[in-house]
């Protein structure tokens, strides 16, 4: 047996956006195990709900995550409005809806940038986050924030798009597909990306679902988990089917995101045709008095905030559950045995967001 | 095949404008909607404080015997939930960001019109 050596990796790499502290230990350059270490940006969220008043802990409740910040929200309120038994107007439902997939776009984009600028590939970063400006200036348009947008309320959103609006939406995304085409051909048929990512970093059937993968990672594994198609928001009238592959590697999760991207396109194309006329929002009177478990599928995977209220303005408990916090098992199982040259592309495609894994 | 698209990508990069601004010295694109940061118009204000309660990060801060109104624009979050719960529309949303602050501060007072009515200061003086 050779000797054994720890090399840190994070919380300061080029690839990582957020502190994660990987301790590798390697026999010779391969990974015979991983010691994960994070709680480097905790903030000390949820008990913050002590203080605010249910419906002013919307906006903390956004800011859990910068990326996937309305999603969050969207969760936060679906719960609090399921301890109150409120019936939400089915238009606030739809906007909910196109709003999310368009958040899951912007995600999507921003992860296949730094994926390809993790592999050296600039160029094909910054088409990605061209074509993601497309999104964040939708989003800017029509909620009035770029990346924390803050349209949901307990009741209802914020904002309404007017049809017109809704059309032009619709119309500019058809514009930028051919281009977002042509940006996931080279993810999914570049000989050189192939030849990075297939095989590295396997993740079986068993062990994600054993393991409690969720979101891109489970699927990428045959394991089909969209909580989408519980039905929550409007995706219940909506058809859609989650995209999923079975073999598992880097190159499987990369796949997900890229075509996950046309399901949001047609997911929001359907919406716009559905959605009905109506208030987008409704009074609400009271305070939330039980308890409820909301789930929401995120870009990085289910989602699920614990709320607890006894009948105050101010909940009891908030305890939040983010895809990158129960992909970090996976990740690790995934890490031993790979080349210490891999451990960056393999932490990047699990989408780590270490802000949401703290709060 | 593949290098076709990417001389057809290369070429459409050669010849269109750049996908960035020049910010600041080109002002960021905006939208009506976009929220910028608080404003006030200090005639409206009658001091309810009601932005001041629903204020998620307590950057609003309404004296009511002074008749001031202060914000701390390095607390606020730009939410605009005062905005929306303000009774007399006095508070609004500009669309322009703040400029970038070199120094230590943020702090915004301004004094404010107060309630149009007095309080009533008489019925009190009955009941007692």
């Amino acid at each position: 047996m050779s000797k054994q050596i720890t090399v840190p990796f994070g919380p300061q790499h080029p690839v990582l956006p957020e502190p994660l502290h990987l301790d590798l230990v390697l026999e010779d350059e391969k990974v015979v195990d991983v010691i994960p270490t994070i709680g480097y940006v905790h903030r000390g969220l949820e008990k913050l709900v002590e203080k605010r008043e249910y419906t002013e802990y919307v906006f903390i409740a956004e800011r859990i995550c910068g990326i996937c910040s309305h999603i969050h929200g969207q969760t936060y309120v679906q719960g609090i409005e399921q301890i109150m038994g409120l019936e939400i107007p089915d238009r606030a439902q739809y906007l909910r809806t196109i709003w999310s997939e368009y958040s899951r776009m912007h995600s999507h984009l921003l992860w296949l940038g730094l994926f390809a600028d993790s592999m050296g590939f600039e160029s094909v970063f910054m088409n990605a986050w061209r074509l993601r400006e497309h999104i964040l200036d939708d989003l800017e348009a029509t909620t009035g924030g770029r990346v924390i947008q803050g349209v949901c309320k307990v009741g209802g959103v914020r904002k309404d798009i007017s049809p017109e609006k809704l059309d032009e939406m619709v119309k500019g995304l058809k514009g930028i597909e051919h281009e977002l085409q042509d940006l996931t051909n080279v993810f999914l048929h570049d000989n050189s990306i192939q030849h990075r990512l297939r095989g590295i970093g396997v993740l079986s059937k068993d062990d994600a679902y054993q393991l409690g993968a969720v979101g891109p990672s489970a699927r990428a594994s045959g394991v089909a988990i969209d909580i989408r198609e519980t039905g929550y928001a409007a995706y219940g009238k909506i058809n859609f089917k989650p995209v999923v592959e079975y073999d598992g590697d880097c190159y499987a999760r990369c796949v997900i995101r890229a075509k996950e991207l046309f399901t949001s396109i047609d997911i929001i194309e359907q919406c716009a045709k559905k959605i009905p006329d109506g208030p987008v929002d409704m009074k609400v009177t009271g305070a939330p008095d039980g308890e409820f478990l909301a789930r929401a599928e995120q870009p990085r995977g289910e989602v699920i905030h614990y709320i607890k209220g006894n009948g105050k303005k101010n909940l009891v408990r908030h305890r939040v559950r983010t895809p990158t916090f129960t992909n970090i098992p996976p990740l690790i199982t995934l890490l031993k045995g790979c080349d210490l040259a891999d451990v960056p592309v393999i932490v990047l495609t699990i989408d780590p967001c270490i802000g949401c894994a703290e709060r | 095949m593949s290098f076709f698209q990417m001389t057809k990508t290369v070429l459409k990069s050669l010849f269109s404008r750049p996908a960035t601004l020049m910010y600041p010295a080109k002002p960021a694109k905006k939208t009506p909607l976009t929220r910028g940061h608080v404003k006030i118009n200090p005639d409206g204000c009658i001091t309810c404080r009601s932005c001041q309660r629903k204020c998620p990060t307590q950057a609003i801060c309404v004296e009511v015997k002074e008749k001031t109104w202060q914000i701390d624009q390095m607390r606020c979050v730009v939410c605009a939930v005062c905005v929306d719960v303000c009774p007399t529309k006095c508070l609004t949303m500009d669309n322009q960001y703040r400029p970038a602050m070199t120094a230590r501060g943020g702090l915004e007072k301004c004094t404010v019109a107060g309630p149009k009515k007095k309080e009533p200061v008489a019925a009190d003086g009955v009941q007692k």
